[in-house]
């Protein structure tokens, strides 16, 4: 009875110990001159996108190390500003004094790409039995001075739920989701004070997954089982539309929004051919497989 | 040898040391003298370098000190305007702290005096490693153990809607504060002269008279540093607040509200807020606002801890 165990654990170790060692070849390796690494930072909601996209350019490049780092749109730009990363992620455009501030610091005008799309949705707990909401009553919920505070103003009772109260959740303002949403349905007034103000598009999921009276908003590439997407008018009364793709693509979804990526001035060697792949079919499979929508070829090979 | 042999006859010889000794020994003594003197320079360095950074703002004409004290109002981001209040972080500090030392204080005085007075030699030394290892826990950590165990227990026991919320931060900001607070105590409690104690035990008072009426009395001063101390990490904490408390910037209506701290609103937005622009030097003004508090508490505690030497 002993051996077997004891065996796998020997065999665990030796495998364990082997991997370590080719790891620290491949470091060793990795540390020559003909290694360069990219540095791509940004966008929360395209973290786990960038992330797909560097294990995938691995197998195509595997000279190129991409390191990708979240914090949210605004803490990508500002490095990108400073000049400190190659690639930004951004689910909003630059500002233009974010492109000001760029040409000061490195002398470079900042380069879009558009490299994705997204629909922002509108999460609720998947017991909630509201199916779909105006963007009006978004306003109202989440703006400052708004007057939606009860899930029964909307004619909503949650099963099972304690309170009527609902709960906000929102993103950290350096989000470009944030500013998104501000934008778009607030109509760039302020958000009202009290959201629970998460640091990643992942967490507003969750928190949303766990509250029974909670809405928030989120990349659609990060919908689960246990939350529900909201279908959104743009007034009352008129038909309400789902996140999907298809809506996505035509721009029926009212906050339906492209993702971007930023280089400094026109990009170059390794960091054009990154980009070019990421806008190649190649990456824009990785784009649809990661919950977000391909940019159709024809718009991306502009 | 040589040199020895030269002195003159009737005169002890003198030891004669290489000169690297004794240039070696005079730079070592400037080297620990230096990095004594350090520690005063470091503190007045970051001091002086958090407060240039945020000196400006308080200057500019848009910007108002009692608006920023006493507004809940705070919008650094906002398009259309932009108002800094950190009235609602100020509160959502005090609260979490004030919740911490108000859990942190019975169990951790209990058991300072414990390990101190009613425990045998083996049991204290097991102890006092335990508790030194749960002060070592990275604050990260219990953050992650604020998000997803105890905040799923107050869920559950409450029914509160949300579980990241005041209370969540209070217990684990109290679990961080125990092991300072407990290890500080009972030095303090160990500082009282055994003389107190044969005193009190000839006189035939039991181990608890002894702790009640002789040396608590005489080690209070020492035990309210500790207190003081465990406020001050408290009050700085950042990680596991950020985790632990749900981020939202209120005053909280209850303990099952979700709060954000100074530290933590810094911790959050700092790295978004372009280099030297008015959100920047506002977010290094409420550094120096948190500055100065722990500042005092530590003040406080260093002032009461002297306190206790003078009566000595």
């Amino acid at each position: 009875m002993r051996t077997p165990w004891l065996t796998k654990s020997v065999a665990y170790g030796l495998a364990v110990g082997f991997s370590l060692t080719i790891a620290g070849c491949g470091g060793s390796k990795q540390s020559g001159p003909a290694q360069s690494a990219i540095q791509v930072k940004g966008s929360d909601t395209m973290v786990n996108l960038a992330q797909a996209w560097a294990e995938e350019y691995k197998k195509v490049a595997p000279q190129v190390d991409i390191e990708v780092s979240g914090g949210g749109s605004g803490v990508g730009i500002a490095a990108l500003e400073k000049g400190t990363i190659d690639i930004a992620n951004a689910s909003r455009n630059m500002k233009p004094e974010e492109v000001e501030q760029a040409k000061r610091n490195t002398g470079k005008e900042p380069k879009e790409f558009v490299v994705a799309f997204d629909a922002l949705a509108v999460y609720v707990h998947k017991d909630n039995p509201i199916n779909e909401i105006s963007l009006e009553q978004l306003a109202q919920i989440f703006v400052e001075g708004g007057t939606v505070t009860k899930w029964s103003q909307l004619g909503v009772t949650i099963p099972g739920a304690s309170d009527d109260e609902i709960v906000r959740v929102s993103r950290q303002s350096s989000s470009g989701t944030y500013e998104f949403f501000r934008e778009h349905v607030l109509a760039k007034k302020d958000f009202k004070l009290g959201s629970r103000d998460m640091n990643g598009s992942k967490e507003v999921v969750d928190l949303v997954s766990n509250t029974k009276t909670a809405i928030g908003y989120s990349g659609m590439g990060y919908a689960t089982p246990a939350v529900k997407m909201v279908l959104l008018s743009t007034k009352p009364g008129e038909p309400a539309i789902a996140p999907t793709v298809a809506n996505t693509l035509n721009k029926t979804y009212p906050l339906a929004r492209s993702l971007f990526v930023y280089t400094l001035g026109e990009p170059e060697g390794q960091v054009k051919g990154y980009v070019d792949w990421i806008r190649s079919p190649a990456g824009q499979q990785i784009v649809e497989k990661t919950g977000y929508v391909p940019v159709p070829v024809t718009s991306a090979a502009q | 040898m040589t040199e020895a042999a030269l002195t003159p006859p009737g005169r002890r010889p003198r030891p004669v040391r290489p000169l690297w000794a004794i240039v070696g020994e005079r730079a070592l003594e400037v080297l620990i003298r230096l990095s004594g003197m350090s520690a005063i320079v470091f503190v007045l360095a970051i001091f002086f370098f958090v407060f240039r950074e945020a000196a400006p703002v308080l200057f500019s004409d848009r910007f108002s000190p009692v608006q920023f004290l006493t507004s809940v109002e705070w919008y650094p981001t906002s398009v259309s305007n932009v108002r800094y209040g950190i009235l609602g972080l100020i509160v959502g500090t005090a609260c979490i702290s004030g919740l911490a030392i108000v859990i942190a204080v019975p169990f951790s005085l209990g058991a300072a005096i414990f390990i101190a007075e009613f425990c045998g030699p083996r049991l204290r030394e097991v102890l006092k490693i335990v508790i030194e290892l749960l002060a070592a826990i990275p604050s990260v950590v219990w953050g992650f153990i604020g998000l997803t165990v105890t905040s799923r227990i107050i869920v559950d026991l409450t029914g509160a809607p949300v579980g990241v919320n005041v209370l969540n931060g209070g217990v684990i900001l109290a679990l961080m504060c125990v092991p300072i607070i407990t290890s500080i105590g009972e030095d303090a409690l160990k500082a009282v002269p055994d003389t107190y104690r044969e005193a009190a035990f000839a006189q035939g008072a039991t181990t608890w008279q002894t702790v009640r009426y002789v040396l608590l009395p005489a080690a209070k001063n020492g035990l309210l540093a500790a207190v003081l101390l465990g406020v001050g990490r408290a009050v700085g904490e950042t990680m596991a607040v950020l985790m632990s408390t749900g981020h939202a910037v209120h005053i909280p209506h209850g303990l099952l509200d979700s709060v954000r701290t100074l530290t933590a609103n810094i911790a959050a937005e700092l790295g978004e807020a372009p280099a030297h622009s008015e959100h920047y030097r506002v977010l290094f003004l409420t550094g120096v606002l948190l500055f100065l508090i722990t500042f005092a508490i530590n003040l406080a505690a260093d002032l009461i801890v002297r306190g206790v030497r003078r009566e000595r």
